[in-house]
């Protein structure tokens, strides 16, 4: 794609086989408490050490309640947050030290296909590829491509997103992820909301990803069966701590569990909810 | 080299991409845009009257160069507005549409993202200011203004800009810090930027503390610049004493504007306000 890029993926790792490695990954936000007055606050811890690495080429799932630290996870190996303890690398970049170097390596679709609204699919994929280095004359092919790989019409691709509907905008979203060519692609709840038909569209090509890109995919999903069959292992993250990520297989094994349903129950001593398309940390004040 | 050619390269294109999003929404979004020139033509119109208005009661001036020094003050508030308007909704913009993530984790630089998004605010504004000055100083009023140095009128604004976008880029953190009132902070930067900086009288009528603090605004010498082009004809030579604390300010102004930016980022990544919700 870019000479920037190709320098990044001569520069790295260390150990060539892993993709993203966490350690002792630690979070907390601070929130307004009422309850110990007008400027009480207390902490809430988003994730508490988390630790795993992964190969390069894997997908892993990562299951969680809300509030379970899922979309932390993601926002820091985006960069977009701080840790407040622990590291993560990619590609043997570290997130906060070289935040850069692994922006450009890394992309994500998350739960909300967000987008310009006014904008048109061509338009929203065109700005955002060029912050990535891509120039009009690489867009003007690879853009319709995408798209059109992505099963969004061909005579759709002019009209302003908030016509499309969420499982449209949700193909453009990963379209976007795809287009900059992302060696990690952090896969955000990415069918929720979604109708039945869009939402196995959307896994479909999640699955043509893994063969045809080669990318490593970490997806945060509140889908058992979704995390089942698109993962190679699975991960439960609970109250910020990771509990265990191994084949689905085996961790219904472990539970003598017949679904990975009743695994999660028994790993957490909770029920799996329902889905919620609230983000976890939404209500994070500082 | 190869490696840093190509960066440099990325980081142009990057920022030609914020340049593109913006023509792309101005595009969309014309006919607000429209109406809000019609909004700021009106504005303007209230202030240039005044100086009829005085003739009117019975005040001795000269009509014809008040109007155009009120008209002057009018135009620089409202390129300073727009200028201020891009670059505070850097953040405030894409936290509404929520594609804010996805602007913070493109490996663009934010030196590279801010100019892009000055640039555009340049010429946007540029072009706004142009139709504003032309329609209220020829359509509406007739001003006569015979020795007016245009060029060097726009040569003085266009310096003054970089101080402009130096100061804006310390105000579009501010929605990153504050989601819900960090916008408005905006609008009282550029009224306090410009109360003190003679915006339709001389700066010698204001207090000594507000004299003061106009030595260092970059909207003084803006002005000054401007109307000493347009009104007296006066050339960049002649216009030097401007021109200097001009470029002064601008190289101090856009290291710090990153600077201020850079720290507020950090704090929003720490705290978790570097996403569409706040």
């Amino acid at each position: 794609m870019i000479d920037t890029q190709e320098a990044v993926m001569e520069a790295v790792p260390v150990r060539k086989d892993v993709a993203v490695e966490v350690r002792e990954l630690r979070k907390e936000f601070v929130l307004r408490d009422r309850k110990k007055g007008r400027f009480g606050k207390r902490t809430r811890v988003a994730l508490d050490g988390v630790t795993f690495s992964m190969e390069r080429g894997e997908t892993v799932a990562i299951l969680g309640q809300n509030g379970s630290g899922k979309s932390t996870l993601v926002r820091l190996l985006s960069t977009l947050l701080l840790p407040d303890g622990g590291s993560a690398r990619i590609l043997g970049h570290d997130v906060v030290a070289e935040h850069r170097a692994v922006r450009r390596v890394v992309n994500r679709v998350s739960v909300e296909a967000s987008f310009f609204k006014k904008m048109s699919a061509s338009e929203n994929l065109s700005y955002a590829a060029r912050y990535y280095g891509m120039t009009s004359k690489q867009t003007r092919e690879k853009i319709p491509a995408i798209l059109g790989r992505v099963g969004f019409p061909h005579d759709r691709r002019d009209e302003p997103m908030e016509n499309l509907s969420r499982g449209m905008q949700q193909k453009v979203a990963l379209a976007r992820a795809l287009l900059t060519s992302p060696v990690v692609l952090l896969l955000d709840e990415p069918t929720t909301g979604l109708d039945p038909r869009s939402k196995l569209e959307v896994q479909d090509f999640i699955r043509e990803i893994r063969t045809s890109h080669d990318s490593t995919i970490l997806l945060c999903t509140h889908d058992l069966g979704e995390a089942e069959i698109l993962a190679e292992r699975v991960g439960i993250l609970d109250r910020g701590r990771l509990l265990l990520l191994e084949p689905a297989d085996e961790i219904k094994q472990r539970y003598g569990a017949s679904t990975l349903e009743e695994a999660f129950f028994a790993a957490t001593g909770r029920e799996f909810e329902a889905e919620l398309d609230e983000d976890d940390d939404r209500e994070v004040m500082a | 080299m190869k490696a840093l050619m190509g960066t440099m390269r990325a980081e142009l294109v990057g920022a030609g991409g914020v340049v593109e999003r913006n023509a792309y929404l101005t595009k969309r979004y014309i006919w607000w845009d429209v109406a809000w020139f019609v909004w700021t033509v009106a504005n303007t119109l209230t202030i240039v009257f005044i100086a009829k208005g005085i003739e009117a009661t019975g005040g001795s001036l000269d009509v014809n160069a008040t109007m155009t020094t009120l008209l002057i003050g009018a135009v620089v508030w409202a390129y300073l507005g727009i200028l201020f308007e891009f670059l505070m909704e850097t953040v405030a913009w894409e936290r509404w549409e929520g594609t804010i993530e996805y602007t913070f984790m493109a490996p663009l630089s934010r030196a590279m993202h801010l100019a892009g998004q000055g640039i555009f605010a340049i010429l946007y504004g540029l072009l706004r200011a142009t139709f504003l000055f032309i329609i209220c100083a020829f359509v509406f009023f007739d001003l006569v203004i015979p020795d007016a140095n245009y060029v060097a009128a726009l040569v003085v604004l266009m310096v003054a800009s970089v101080s402009f976008i130096g100061i804006g880029m310390m105000m579009s953190v501010l929605p990153l810090i504050s989601p819900e009132k960090g916008t408005q902070l905006g609008f009282v930067a550029q009224g306090t930027l410009l109360v003190v900086s003679g915006v339709y009288y001389p700066v010698e009528v204001l207090p000594g503390w507000m004299q003061a603090i106009a030595t260092i605004s970059p909207a003084t010498y803006a002005l000054d610049g401007i109307r000493e082009a347009i009104l007296e004809g006066q050339g960049l030579t002649a216009m030097w004493d401007e021109l200097w604390p001009l470029i002064i300010i601008g190289v101090v102004s856009i290291p710090l504007g990153l600077w201020v930016f850079s720290r507020g980022e950090q704090y929003a990544k720490k705290h978790g306000k570097l996403k569409r919700s706040g």
